[in-house]
């Protein structure tokens, strides 16, 4: 079934009776060529990929819930390419490309809106941080503006600029970047792939790797043993628990990150804000919420809801910046559960077991990531070597010194 | 998250900060031969794991005092409290 507005009209006039699921619900084959463990975003672009630009045939999909229920449905939603370092900023550029060409590619409404994101500044050290970065940005192709208080008083009146502690001295700003409905990036990719013959198995978790001889030979799961010639895991969150099958441990912590939406409001927030002084980044849906989020909580944990210092601190930060927020009231706040990597950067790679692929540790900035993300892991499934974009992405780069380190934190979670 | 000192009593998670597995405590030995792969596993590799979890925390607007924290990452209830001290003279840290 082809979407079109040409459908919509017919379908309009029939009475929405053509209508039919976007999915199938298949039973799982004894075996796979490839097996995605995951049916996250990052997953079912995976998947898709595979199908579409890299021709497999013979792929599943293994979710423990039901798609798109983990991180792809609670995040923020924003998309950007604004990062510095050389692992990083192509490999986003490459993602923020595939999200502009998004919809028309697997013909589904992901409402990609590309309503520009603000990185305020507050201090002349930070300004100079923030023209490196947007210089880096520009060698590698992607779009910055440095903009200053003035233009920013043009486009959001509402900020508080001459705030005596955090005053608002300028801005980095990436016109591209924006927000997209997060569940429809899962479906539209699941519904892609299920077009294109890939098995999307639901309620079918996985238990156990079987490896024999140092070779994977297939999944365990709920309902029993799948064979693979290729296992990928692709479960951001749980990432630890999966590789613990394999007796792998990961430079990866699991930690919750909060994220919360007010009331329906009318249109106040033009494109995306982050603030420079703390940690506070805040867009407005389409159905007027004010969406928002800030830093994690901090400590480890599976449990997807945090603790209540970390919701005072980030509506402190949002009070700091946008004053006007503090009469809108908080309507929903939820956790999701993050790969912490020791340096702040996901990884995309073989195992030292044959078959056996990871994908995680995408912190907790893996939606905009997601297109990149599958090309990338379609490109290692099928061809045994990494994307020219994502050969950073490394598993042993922590033994051998080579972090991307974008925070300049060092090996510890919690502060990236 | 209220964490029961030993010393202090039940004080707000807020007060402290957190560090990460108590596996940190176990600094491995700088002179031995492999010193460079296992510095790279105390440095970089983590159990992570979903459940108990036996880790350090900081009181840093308190007495400032490190404390190892047994607590379940899926519920966080934490169930035991002891001075990082007393936890390293258990491994036979020496100090």
């Amino acid at each position: 079934m082809h979407f079109s507005g040409f459908k919509v009209i017919k379908e309009a006039l029939m009475g929405h009776k053509g209508w039919g699921p976007q999915w199938r619900n298949p039973e799982p084959k004894p075996h796979y060529d490839i097996i995605i463990i995951g049916g996250g975003g990052h997953g079912l672009a995976t998947a898709y990929y595979l199908a579409k630009e890299f021709g497999q045939k013979n792929i599943a999909v293994l979710e423990k819930g039901w798609i798109g229920g983990g991180n792809v449905g609670r995040n923020t939603t924003i998309i950007r390419s604004n990062y510095l370092l050389d692992g990083n900023e192509p490999f986003y550029e490459f993602s923020l490309k595939l999200w502009e060409g998004l919809e028309q590619d697997f013909n589904y409404n992901a409402m990609v809106s590309q309503r520009g994101i603000l990185n305020l500044i507050h201090s002349d050290a930070q300004r100079d941080a923030f023209i490196r970065r947007g210089n880096a940005m520009i060698l590698n192709g992607a779009d910055a503006e440095y903009l200053t208080a003035d233009q920013i008083r043009a486009e959001n009146p509402f900020l508080n600029f001459d705030d005596a502690r955090f005053p608002i001295k300028g801005g980095l700003a990436q016109r591209r970047g924006g927000t997209v409905r997060h569940d429809a990036v899962a479906w539209g990719y699941a519904r892609g792939a299920d077009q294109r013959g890939v098995d999307i198995i639901q309620n079918c978790e996985v238990t156990g790797l079987r490896i024999e001889n140092g070779v994977c030979k297939g999944v365990e799961t709920s309902r029993g043993f799948i064979g693979a010639n290729k296992v990928g895991s692709c479960v951001a969150g749980s990432s630890s628990r999966i590789m613990a099958h394999a007796n792998i441990r990961l430079p990866i912590e699991s930690h919750v990150l909060q994220a919360f939406v007010s009331e329906g409001l009318k249109p106040v927030i033009p494109g995306v804000i982050t603030f420079g002084a703390g940690h506070f980044y805040v867009s407005q849906s389409d159905k007027g919420g004010l969406v928002f989020g800030g830093d994690i909580d901090g400590y480890n944990t599976y449990a997807q809801r945090g603790n209540l210092p970390t919701v005072e601190d980030v509506c402190e930060s949002g009070m700091a910046i946008m004053p006007m927020i503090g009469r809108a009231r908080l309507l929903r706040m939820w956790g999701g559960v993050m790969d912490m990597s020791m340096d702040g950067s996901p990884i995309i790679d073989k195992t030292h077991i044959d078959g056996l692929y990871f994908n995680g540790g995408w912190c907790y900035g893996g939606f905009k990531a997601t297109p990149a993300s599958g090309w990338c892991y379609a490109h290692l499934l099928a061809k045994d070597e990494p994307h020219e974009v994502a050969t950073a992405y490394r598993l042993d780069r922590f033994r051998r010194g080579y972090m991307i380190d974008e925070k300049g934190v060092g090996a510890q979670p919690n502060l990236h | 998250m209220i964490i029961n000192h030993p010393i202090l009593g039940p004080r707000d998670a807020a007060e402290f900060t957190y560090l990460g597995d108590v596996s940190l405590l176990n600094r491995p030995d700088w002179q031995a031969i492999d010193a460079a792969e296992q510095f790279y596993e105390y440095q970089y590799l983590r159990e992570n794991p979903a459940g108990e979890h036996r880790e350090l925390w900081y009181h840093e607007q308190g007495d400032r005092s490190w404390l190892v924290v047994t607590r379940n990452t899926l519920t966080h209830a934490i169930s035991k409290v002891e001075m990082a001290s007393d936890a390293a003279r258990a491994r036979g840290n020496g100090k």
